[in-house]
């Protein structure tokens, strides 16, 4: 089983973000990128798979700034093989993404593609679901469960109420991981150190990104509070003691 | 090519998803300014009811100009691909303004691919509209909003909760429904294969009166007691986030938020929530919300009644002892 795991990095959301001088995007400046949450949870459902059934994992990322603690990272997971793709990156959609990773993809025959569902700075859909149209691929996200049998995987979908619908998808295939049916693996610094002088990161360079199909901006701006909340201040016991104020007031004590 | 707004109606079991009626408001708003039409477009197979009847719930109906209804037995139940070939028919033929779908399990499962597909823009995340034309989103985390013009000619548009009310979009009359034939779904590579109900857990949060919710912010395991020494004090539950529910902290029966349950307490107490969309939408029917966190921007002061800035840890035992001694007093 060929398993590729498509990973983005997206602004760290508990930093503070703020709008650069073009005001149509973040400032990059201050701005820390972490792995997609969500790819982390791709990353370790790709590995129990590898884990279970055997097969190679080949992990993907663009290239840009953090990409290749995060690639070492994996590799010190279980990943089998690093790549990351070189281009010019700025202002990059995930058209252009999806564009840019289907040739590196198409290259690598996998069987299956896990990616996170979704990534807190998508404006033009999700990668995913983007690169199975790129591939002609089929498509299902929201994946918190994954199985392989022969020529097909079957996934867990998740819906609200806390439903899943049980899928048979048809191999190869794209697939949104939501969660991983285990929290992902923690991994020690000094491991991923270690890992760093025996793995390598492969490089592929796709010219001329081709962002059409995501929207042009005409304003980025921080959200306003529409109705900002009370504010409570104080020490600890001074703002416990407001609180059960408002939990008397309320009836609940 | 014409000036309507398509809204892909989802629904699950016989039922109309909230997303839905918000989508067709958030229409209503948008063909308002280019002076077109609203029209439902509804998948199903012997789902005309959804359309023609009203709404459970709400006693209403889809408020919609018009329906176009497309009947397959491979469309009974959502599956990505056989939804995907029947909609890149319509709209590839129709060419309407814009095609909404929810920013949920089921839209999103389409709209992108269908972008790539029909090659047609899209943008994600929107939570309103002007009635100029413009999409408002929603992004990183409810922190950042991002405008801009609807890019023609279709656009394909995930919609987030929040901008519009559901009763925006419902409507005491019956829309007029039009069958459109599409042709056969064949070698369909998404297959539904059963449903799995949900784990019926040991209580259940959505009939909880005081909600004490963690998130990120408690950190590990062992500080769940913490939320729980609390909760117990003021005669509810914990219940928690995506993150902490994904680390196995607390039971998947326990889940507020997009896939979770929807909470309508009394009070929902947010310890170490940042107020995600995914999250923020399925708290906004609670009577007060508390939040209590150390990021000054976290996007959940924005939906809470009461909030204090102030790190939970210093908090949560004080505030528990004065809730004893206040019940002893």
């Amino acid at each position: 089983m060929n398993i590729v795991i498509l990973v983005k990095l997206v602004p760290d959301l508990v930093e503070e973000l703020t709008v650069d001088t073009s005001g149509i995007a973040l400032d990059t400046a201050w701005l820390r990128l972490i792995i997609n949450e969500f790819d982390d949870h791709a990353i370790e459902q790709g590995i129990l798979l590898k884990e279970r059934g055997g097969g190679q994992v080949t992990v993907v990322a663009a290239d840009i700034e953090g990409v290749d603690d995060v690639l070492f990272t994996a590799a010190a997971k279980g990943a089998d093989r690093l790549i990351k793709v070189k281009a010019d990156f700025t202002g990059v959609n995930n058209h252009a993404l999806a564009r840019a990773f289907t040739t590196v993809i198409k290259e690598l025959q996998p069987d299956l593609v896990l990616t996170g569902v979704q990534a807190n700075n998508d404006l033009d859909g999700s990668l995913g679901p983007l690169l199975a149209g790129c591939l002609e691929m089929p498509y299902v996200g929201y994946l918190s469960g994954v199985s392989l049998a022969e020529g097909k995987t079957k996934v867990r979908k998740e819906y609200p109420g806390g439903l899943i619908a049980e899928m048979d998808v048809t191999l190869p295939a794209v697939l949104g991981i939501q969660a991983a049916e285990q929290p992902p693996r923690y991994v020690a610094v000094s491991k991923v150190r270690q890992v760093m002088k025996t793995s390598t990161i492969e490089e592929r360079t796709v010219s001329g990104l081709d962002m059409t199909g995501g929207p042009t901006l005409a304003r980025m701006f921080q959200t306003e509070a529409g109705q900002r909340a009370t504010m409570i201040t104080g020490s600890p016991d001074e703002v416990a003691a407001k609180l059960v104020g408002i939990f008397k007031e309320l009836g609940v004590l | 090519m014409n000036q309507d707004i398509y809204v892909v109606i989802e629904h699950l079991r016989g039922q109309v998803a909230e997303i839905s009626f918000v989508m067709l408001a958030g229409a209503r708003e948008l063909a308002k300014g280019l002076g077109g039409n609203v029209v439902a477009v509804l998948l199903g197979h012997n789902a005309q009811g959804l359309a023609g009847n009203p709404s459970a719930g709400s006693g209403k109906y889809l408020s919609a100009d018009k329906v176009l209804y497309i009947d397959h037995p491979a469309l009974a139940d959502f599956t990505s691909d056989a939804y995907q070939k029947a909609l890149a028919g319509l709209v590839g033929k129709d060419q309407p303004r814009a095609v909404l779908f929810g920013s949920t399990s089921i839209g999103t499962d389409l709209a992108s691919t269908l972008s790539i597909k029909l090659g047609l823009p899209m943008v994600s995340s929107c939570r309103s509209f002007s009635a100029d034309g413009k999409f408002i989103s929603q992004i990183c985390g409810g922190k950042i909003m991002a405008e801009g013009d609807l890019p023609g000619p279709t656009a394909l548009v995930t919609m987030v909760p929040g901008g519009y009310k559901a009763e925006q979009g419902q409507s005491a009359q019956a829309p007029g429904i039009t069958q459109v034939e599409i042709p056969a779904l064949e070698s369909l590579r998404v297959t539904l294969a059963g449903y799995i109900e949900p784990e019926a857990g040991d209580v259940d949060i959505a009939k909880e009166p005081v909600l004490v919710s963690v998130g990120r912010g408690i950190q590990n395991q062992d500080n769940i007691s913490l939320a729980e020494d609390l909760a117990k004090a003021l005669g509810g539950v914990v219940s928690g986030s995506r993150p902490v529910i994904d680390q196995g902290w607390l039971a998947t029966s326990r889940l507020v938020g997009k896939s979770g349950k929807h909470v309508k307490p009394k009070i929902y107490l947010a310890l170490g929530i940042s107020g995600a969309p995914e999250h923020a939408e399925a708290i906004t029917d609670s009577n007060t919300i508390i939040a209590i966190n150390t990021d000054p921007a976290a996007p959940i002061f924005n939906i809470a009644k009461y909030g204090a800035e102030i790190d939970l840890f210093d908090l949560v035992e004080v505030l528990t002892a004065q809730v004893k001694a206040a019940k002893g007093s």
